[in-house]
């Protein structure tokens, strides 16, 4: 685990002009691992993610989101989205220190196709992401995460676009290269966040619900039965009426 | 090859229709001239509606060139400021509900008779359009790569520069190729309203001596140019767009 990876602790309540979204709820995320919150559409999953990430001036929540090292998030998070978040207009080198650019930095190109290099993209480096498949166009998003090297990292359904063996494989290089990391997965994927959580969480519109996640080491097999059978039961308790 | 043929049909077409309209009508010549008429005159004083085409080309082109950089700063400036929004949105669109045409007199009483005040007459035609194309590319920047932008550290201008401007250069370019188009009208009218030269002056001055031939022959010369630039305008902005932004 890195050492400046910190817990996480979420408390309190949502509203969007007076709109319930969710809470009063508590959520805390474990230093140095994966954390799925798993959750159908519009129970406010996104919301409470870019919450955490300090980038929701909408949303009226009244509660603490803190650090267990009690030091401000700011600075220390990485997001990776819906889609993939390229700038067409940028290669993938670029996409991939878009970073420095965006802070005024000077952009280190040598450890940016270290990078490349850690997803198998060393070759692509000037090609634009319209060139790119979708799989390959999230590696380098996976890339431009790694770049950042922030020890929290925040995932918002990265892989829902991709199809099942590219989302696989993408879960694999993602556990991979975030160990130690503490990491926030939101997904609507039953059979993702039995694959990817140290940590499961359902987020229903009756609040939040703690999940024993299935045994063996992350990410788990895709034929693993203890990983199949706990996909299963997270999908019926999301079928379960609130 | 089958583009050529087909804008080759269509100008005959049109030709066919205006001659026969001349023929069945029996309009004389000081009404409406025939193609074939207008095509002698344009060739018999191609100097004098050459010198002309120039000084409009020219006021036309300043006047884009100066209306892109102005519309493409405000566009900017607008997008990174509430204030600015709140206090100068306003103003801009109550000056797109005065006619341009009423503004020509002053414009020349401030500018004078030659090129400066249809530089501002274009200027102002295509200031606006250009202006709000970009300006509302601008503030439809995906939600998605401002979060980003903000989570990576990014200050207002570097999110600007780095990702709206960029998100934003299609807009940019629907903006300016409106312009190519209107950026003509606003110099003729200028030159209408007081000029010593210049196509929209030669058209006047051809109507008033009856030379309908010749008013139509710069009319053509007219219509040509703005075509052209039309279409370099938009083929300029393919091939940015294509080199700079998401095209």
């Amino acid at each position: 685990m890195r050492p400046d990876a910190p817990a996480l602790t979420l408390d309190g309540t949502a509203r969007i002009g007076g709109l319930h979204v969710f809470g009063p709820l508590h959520l805390t995320v474990p230093a140095g691992r994966i954390t799925c919150l798993l959750g159908p559409s519009g129970v406010g999953k996104t919301t409470l993610l870019r919450l955490i990430a300090g980038v929701d001036d909408v949303t009226e929540f009244t509660g603490s989101i803190t650090a267990s090292d009690d030091r401000s998030l700011a600075g220390r998070m990485a997001l990776m989205a819906q889609g993939d978040l390229l700038m067409p207009w940028l290669d993938v080198l670029g996409n991939v220190t878009i970073g420095a650019r965006l802070r005024g930095e000077a952009r280190d190109r040598d450890r940016a196709m270290r990078m490349l290099a850690r997803v198998g993209l060393e070759d692509h480096a000037h090609k634009r992401p319209g060139a790119l498949s979708g799989g390959q166009k999230q590696r380098v998003a996976l890339a431009r995460t790694l770049m950042e090297d922030r020890p929290i990292i925040l995932l918002d359904e990265p892989f829902s676009a991709l199809d099942a063996r590219t989302r696989t494989q993408m879960q694999d290089l993602t556990a991979e290269h975030l160990k130690g990391r503490t990491v926030l997965m939101v997904t609507h994927d039953p059979a993702e966040a039995a694959r990817m959580g140290h940590a499961i969480h359902i987020l229903t519109e009756t609040g939040l619900e703690d999940v024993t996640p299935p045994p063996g080491t992350v990410p788990r097999p895709v034929d693993d039965p203890e990983t199949l059978t706990a996909q299963g039961r997270l999908l019926s308790r999301l079928r379960a009426p609130a | 090859m089958s583009r050529l043929i087909t804008i080759t049909t269509s100008t005959a077409l049109a030709l066919a229709l205006w001659q026969a309209l001349v023929v069945l009508a029996a309009l004389p010549p000081f009404i409406l001239p025939g193609p074939a008429r207008v095509a002698e005159t344009l060739w018999a004083s191609r100097a004098l509606i050459l010198e002309h085409a120039g000084i409009t080309a020219a006021e036309v082109l300043i006047g884009l060139a100066l209306g892109a950089i102005l519309g493409g700063l405000s566009a900017i400036g607008l997008a990174a400021s509430p204030l600015a929004r709140r206090l100068i949105r306003p103003m801009m669109v109550f000056s797109q509900a005065i006619p341009v045409f009423a503004l020509a007199p002053i414009l020349t009483l401030w500018l004078g008779y030659g090129l400066w005040s249809k530089v501002a007459m274009a200027l102002l035609i295509i200031y606006f359009p250009v202006t709000s194309a970009f300006f509302d590319a601008l503030m439809r920047t995906p939600q998605h790569w401002l979060d980003l932008g903000r989570i990576m550290g990014a200050n207002g201008p570097r999110l600007m520069w780095h990702i709206r401007v960029p998100a934003a250069l299609p807009g940019f370019a629907s903006g300016l190729r409106l312009a190519a188009v209107y950026a003509p009208i606003g110099a003729i009218i200028g030159e209408w309203v007081g000029a010593s030269k210049g196509l929209g002056y030669l058209m006047l001055l051809a109507n008033g001596r009856a030379k309908i031939d010749l008013m139509f022959a710069a009319l053509i010369v007219l219509a040509v140019f703005t075509l052209l630039l039309h279409m370099s305008v938009d083929r300029a902005c393919r091939r940015w767009l294509d080199g700079t932004a998401a095209g």
